[in-house]
């Protein structure tokens, strides 16, 4: 593709804003009959680092389950790590108390899917936006009722509609509500889990480019959830892919979305629908078999071999480091034994594993010969 | 494993009778509800037909009466507070009217659904493999125990790993997708000649998606079925559908191939529809272009064009005919729009806005 994209400075040069390492959550699974007991975990995150750069946008993707939606309240500290670290600043935030947390609370924030859900119905939209700036007992210059009706003014909304329920609004105009809450305290840090998920077409374009606007105009770093991958791409300088609690690639926007190395990445780009009828001759065609399976009792090794074409003994006793493989780029980092091609053009030949597909298109190609 | 050589989605298969008029012929469908705020107009005027071996797309926003539209062919809706007009055509026998006898042997057996939400479609106090052998003891006479074999050979054509073993399982003993094959499964029990998959996928992450799209397809190229796709996913559109219907507001506002939709479009909406979506192969460094405001109420729709609120070219059209006039669709021409726009100003903005914006060819 010849189009140019937003090259940033190099990584090196640039400082964490916030740093994971080794971040796990396990969430017990209890049994038993009268006595519950501690019987198994939910996998839900289970060893994962990353980085995000001050001012930066780094994408998280991949499947329901696979511990997006969890990394991101271990971020905001919503939830209690069970194992690793998180650094906001150099300063290791893993388990400080609310106390501790106090002066950065401000800094991180989140923005939720349910636009309905995450408001309260009872409170008027100027009582939701400013009550982050009275919890924290900040008092703008000008007032508190000035400062709301300029956020409302940032994420479009009327400042008029200060009285206004939250039922008074439209979907994306709740989301901007809850984009205005977040920004109250000139957060540094924004965790947006599913952001535009539940709006419609129309309506997810107006809410992501006012979180693009805000990311470039306000230097704003974000952690971008979402499981639609064209998205993600618009959004994200970098990208993450999670694949049953693990990052299994990382890397700048143009490596995972041209030259990915990981098969789940492949399998994914693949299974994303385009809307041009050209598409599907242009790019590979890969159709895995079955679900993803449980995260209480992830497969041995590289947990993607259940569902992978060139998986080998050796993926089932070793898990795989997620590193620069040969030939990838500064940064770009893949989890897999057996990388694949760096491209995402059509082969030819399908990969399809699913049994039913499998027999189907083998009648059918029979037919044709 | 295996892997296969391409083979491209044919036209129907020559084995099919070519009937008379379009297999599913639906015309000046109106479907109104009496609710407590006022009468919700749901469908305002649709028509559209569909060809055995094909596969319809129907494309739109929350609201814009896809699913209801649907509910009314399948005869779904409740007489008490649905008001249905116009005239829906199956095989030549017309079903606004018909009696629910009739319905309810039509369904399952001529018809059949598939729904976005597995678990509300599928009991779960029953086996799976009952479920799937009731309608084909129902509506094919079959005996109890060559119904279990049906099922056994349904849940094997769909993918289901060791069907033998899985046909007593209970529908939570499934995964979303593997529940998403049992009633595909159901449907397609008594070889139905019209099947509609209201959002099939939406609720399934993006590989299962795949197979499962690209199952519905394989089985239609064998069974030669027609299909009603309704999504309001544009690429899901692209990967399935033959021809595309775009709904806004209860009604058609545009239709053609999938080709003519997606790479020609001629209404105002999908334009909009289609420069607002974020695309693998799209530059990132242009924005977004979406549309302004959002859907309208159909408790009381805008007056002329119902897009007229949100439409960027209404000030073009003279006379203020946007807010006032209905624009009509020709009733039956496949490829139509309903716009009031003039053709030459239409080419105009098309080849100097919307198309840069739709991206090029291959990622
Ligand atoms: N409080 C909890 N108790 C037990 N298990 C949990 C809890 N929260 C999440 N999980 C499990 O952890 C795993 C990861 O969940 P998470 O919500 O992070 O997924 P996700 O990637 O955000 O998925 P989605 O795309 O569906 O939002 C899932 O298996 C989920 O069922
Ligand atoms: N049983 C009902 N009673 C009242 N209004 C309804 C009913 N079913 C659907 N509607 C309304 O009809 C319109 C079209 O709905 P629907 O066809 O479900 O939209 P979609 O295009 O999302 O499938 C919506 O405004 C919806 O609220
Ligand atoms: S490590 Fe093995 S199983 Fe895992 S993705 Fe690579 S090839 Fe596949
Ligand atoms: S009829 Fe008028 S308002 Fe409607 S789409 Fe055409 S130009 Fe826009
Ligand atoms: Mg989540
Ligand atoms: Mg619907």
């Amino acid at each position: 593709m010849s189009v140019p994209q937003q090259d940033h400075a190099p990584r090196e040069t640039m400082n964490p804003l916030l740093e994971v390492t080794g971040l796990r959550k396990y969430f017990p699974v209890r049994g038993g009959f009268l006595v519950k007991r501690h019987v198994a975990d939910v996998r839900a995150v289970d060893g994962i680092d990353f980085t995000i750069a001050e001012g930066e946008s780094l994408g998280l993707v991949g499947e329901s389950g696979c511990g997006k939606s969890t990394t991101g309240r271990l971020v905001t500290r919503l939830l209690e790590p069970s194992a690793g670290r998180i650094a906001y600043r150099g300063r290791d935030i893993t388990h400080s108390t609310r106390k501790e947390l106090a002066p950065i609370r401000s800094e991180i924030q989140m923005i939720f899917q349910d636009p309905y859900a995450s408001l309260n119905p009872r409170q008027t939209v100027g009582h939701i936006v400013s009550a982050p700036l009275e919890i924290n007992g900040i008092n703008p210059p000008g007032g508190r009722e000035k400062r709301v009706r300029e956020l409302l003014e940032t994420v479009g909304l009327n400042p008029e509609h200060y009285n206004r329920f939250p039922h008074e609004f439209s979907g994306g105009q709740r989301q901007r509500i809850g984009v205005a809450r977040a920004l109250a305290l000139e957060p540094k840090l924004i965790v947006a889990d599913e952001p535009v998920s539940a709006l419609d077409v129309s309506i997810q374009a107006q809410v992501v480019n006012l979180l693009q606007r805000l990311q470039r105009e306000l230097g704003i770093a974000f952690l971008f959830i979402a499981h639609d991958l064209a998205v993600v791409r618009h959004f994200s300088q970098r990208v993450a892919v999670m694949y049953l609690g693990r990052i299994v690639e990382v890397g700048e926007r143009r490596d995972i979305y041209e030259r990915p190395r990981h098969p789940y990445t492949h399998a994914l780009l693949s299974a994303s629908p385009e809307p041009d009828p050209d598409d599907r001759n242009a790019t590979e065609r890969i159709r895995l078999a079955g679900d993803v399976p449980s995260p209480v009792s992830p497969p041995s090794g590289c947990r993607f071999r259940t569902r992978c074409w060139k998986a080998q003994d050796r993926c089932a006793a070793e898990e795989p480091p997620l590193v620069r493989l040969e030939g990838n780029r500064e940064g770009h980092l893949s989890a897999c034994h057996f990388p694949e091609e760096p491209t995402t053009a059509a082969r030819g030949e399908d990969i399809v594993l699913d049994p039913a597909l499998a027999a189907l298109e083998e009648t059918t190609a029979d037919k044709t010969l | 494993m295996s892997i296969l050589t391409k083979t491209e989605a044919g036209p129907p298969g020559p084995g099919d009778p070519a009937p008379s008029g379009p297999f599913l012929s639906v015309r000046d469908l109106y479907v109104q509800f009496a609710t407590e705020d006022g009468v919700v107009k749901a469908v305002d005027g649709l028509s559209f037909d569909l060809e055995r071996g094909r596969t319809l797309g129907i494309v739109g926003e929350s609201g814009s009466g896809k699913s209801v539209t649907n509910l009314a062919v399948l005869g779904l809706h409740n007489p008490r507070n649905t008001t249905i007009r116009g005239e829906i055509v199956l095989d030549g026998q017309e079903l606004t009217g018909a009696s629910e006898r009739t319905l309810e042997r039509l369904r399952g057996r001529k018809m059949a659904m598939i729904f976005q939400d597995s678990l509300t479609a599928l009991s779960p106090y029953y086996t799976v493999g009952r479920q799937i052998a009731e309608p084909y003891m129902k509506h094919m006479g079959a005996s109890r125990k060559a119904a279990r074999e049906r099922a056994i050979e349904m849940l094997a054509r769909v993918g289901i790993p060791q069907p033998r073993l899985r046909v007593d399982d209970f529908p939570h003993q499934f995964s979303g997708g593997m529940r998403q094959r049992a009633m595909i499964a159901m449907a397609l029990v008594c070889d139905p000649a019209l099947v509609i998959a209201d959002e099939p996928t939406t609720a399934l992450d993006v590989t299962v998606q795949a197979q499962i799209l690209d199952l519905l397809k394989d089985l239609q190229r064998e069974t030669g079925t027609a299909i009603v796709i309704i999504t309001h996913d544009l690429g899901v559109v692209a990967n399935t559908a033959d021809d595309v219907m775009v709904m806004y507001a209860g009604r058609c506002v545009e239709r053609g191939t999938v080709r003519e939709i997606l790479k020609s479009p001629e209404h105002p909406y999908s334009w909009g529809l289609l420069a607002s979506i974020p695309r693998l192969s799209a530059p990132v460094d242009l924005p977004l272009s979406p549309i302004p405001g959002a859907p309208p109420s159909l408790l009381n729709p805008p007056s002329g064009c119902p897009f007229h609120p949100r439409c960027a070219f209404a000030e073009e059209v003279g006379g203020g005919r946007c807010a006032t006039v209905r624009p009509g669709i020709p009733e039956d021409e496949r490829r139509g729009f309903a716009c009031h726009l003039g053709r030459e100003r239409k080419r105009e903005i098309f080849t100097g806005q919307i198309q840069p914006r739709l991206g090029g060819g291959a990622r």
